[in-house]
């Protein structure tokens, strides 16, 4: 396969940045697209030039490393992570436009490497639960209908890549916060924390700035592991009980 | 520390349940609107469309809600404006290059633009016909011993105009499409998304959607060719 690619380039955070355009002429069908890339790379290596810096991990499709905003879509033309899209998605002598994940609070760090921490500090200010020490509690003590612990497992599922702030017209992540409010939510587990959980992930997302939902249902469409906007649903839901109902922690002073 | 209260309206949840719930309004205030409207199908000379006009503006009642609807109204087109202009921020300064939007609906993408031809014809029928009902000179027919100020005479001025009715059905299509998105879009905002009354919610919306725009389409275009 003989492919055309236009890739954006971007020395450093505050470099302005551009399209450069690449020949690749060794493409197999049957190679993954960072395959493809690291093909591309060995030759600009090869050319003594710059290689094209993009994030990647296991190459499983489970971390949630890779990116890569392909043709007008998060992780290329199918609903899965880029790492586990192939070649054969494409065809000879194609023009593949490659672009990092636009969005403010995701800042381009080099090439189509962009920084995700604000995912890591949403999922700090209330993404844990409480775990006392003590005796192992036995593993069927407390009952959980099995339709909760399958959608709790399906929220569980989002591996945080971002899919869901590239694809949405806002740059909202409300679909990420949402599978992580959501699975603690459904679980006894999660119940201690679970309304300043919700706040504070809200809170935490709005500083960053990210975007408002106007349920496009883009994010579902692209989401490489299928999560639903009924979880969006579910975050406003615990959104909004949470603000009307929860004790306010204000101190002041003295009383017990 | 801000109250609880002011960070709960003001956080982005807080903001799309306010757009949520003055849309839900809305969309009671269209169906008000249109059993009204209606009345000017009757072939009574538009007596039945005037009486129900001079109640709608003279009950107390009428006249606090509607000035709830006015506000309604002004906080869903600010709010909106507002979180356009936060949803474009959050995008940054470089947009995508190529973007293939065919993982969403059109109607969802563009109701900021549906919302100003909305907000467009609003203005040109407020001015032409609440203003006007309201500050400018109506004339008076007499009912049973009744003076009724003559709003029908008023539509049927408007719709005698080609460019009027276009406009005018042109702005319902658009309505249309606003609530093709609006209707189910509010109760996924408001967390009601269930696979029990999902497909109600669904098949009420897109009912909504089609039939109400259709209907306030249809009067101008009924009186225009005299049907």
């Amino acid at each position: 396969m003989e492919l055309t690619l236009k890739i954006w380039r971007q020395k450093g955070p505050n470099d302005k940045g551009g399209f450069k355009t690449y020949k690749h002429t060794h493409v197999s069908p049957d190679m993954s697209f960072l395959e493809m890339l690291d093909v591309l790379n060995t030759e600009l290596i090869k050319k003594g030039e710059e290689p094209v810096h993009f994030d990647h991990d296991c190459r499983e499709g489970i971390c949630g490393m890779c990116s890569l905003y392909i043709n007008g879509r998060p992780h290329g033309p199918l609903q899965t992570t880029t790492c586990q899209l192939h070649m054969r998605s494409f065809r000879d002598g194609q023009t593949i436009t490659i672009e990092p994940w636009r969005a403010k609070p995701f800042p381009i760090i080099k090439d189509l490497v962009v920084d995700r921490s604000a995912f890591e500090r949403i999922q700090q200010a209330g993404g844990y639960i409480s775990v006392n020490t003590g005796g192992v509690p036995d593993g069927n003590e407390i009952p959980i209908p099995k339709k909760i612990a399958d959608e709790a497992m399906d929220a569980a599922t989002c591996i945080g890549c971002g899919a869901c702030v590239a694809a949405c017209k806002n740059a909202s992540a409300m679909l990420f916060v949402s599978a992580k409010v959501s699975q603690l939510a459904l679980l006894p587990q999660g119940k201690p924390e679970r309304k300043e959980r919700v706040e504070r992930m809200v809170a935490q997302m709005d500083a960053e700035g990210f975007g408002a939902c106007t349920n496009t249902r883009a994010c579902e469409a692209e989401c490489p592991k299928g999560i639903s906007v009924t979880n969006i649903a579910r975050l406003n839901r615990e959104y909004y009980s949470a603000m009307l109902s929860s004790y306010e922690i204000a101190s002041k002073g003295g009383g017990d | 520390m801000m109250n609880w209260f002011t960070r709960f309206i003001t956080s982005t949840l807080g903001r799309k349940l306010i757009m949520a719930l003055t849309g839900l309004f809305l969309i009671l205030f269209l169906a008000v609107h249109l059993t009204g409207n209606l009345q000017l199908l009757k072939n009574d000379g538009g007596q039945a469309f005037n009486i129900y006009a001079e109640f709608m503006s003279t009950n107390p009642l009428i006249q606090f809600i509607s000035k709830g609807n006015f506000a309604f109204i002004l906080i869903h087109v600010l709010l909106s404006l507002y979180l356009t202009v936060q949803n474009r921020k959050a995008r940054g300064a470089e947009r995508y290059a190529v973007s293939s939007a065919k993982s969403s609906i059109w109607a969802s993408r563009n109701m900021g633009i549906l919302g100003t031809l909305i907000l467009i014809f609003l203005v040109v029928h407020l001015k032409d016909f609440w203003a006007q009902m309201h500050f400018g000179s109506v004339a008076v027919v007499n009912y049973n011993g009744h003076d009724v100020r003559d709003l029908a005479a008023l539509v049927d001025y408007w719709f005698a105009k080609e460019w009027y009715v276009a406009l005018y059905v042109f702005c319902m299509a658009a309505l249309a499409f606003h609530l093709w998105h609006g209707f189910t879009s509010a109760f996924q905002t408001l967390g009601l998304n269930h696979l029990k009354y999902n497909p109600v919610i669904n098949f009420v919306g897109k009912a909504f959607a089609l039939i109400v725009p259709a209907l306030f389409a249809w009067i101008p275009i009924a009186m225009y060719f005299n049907i």
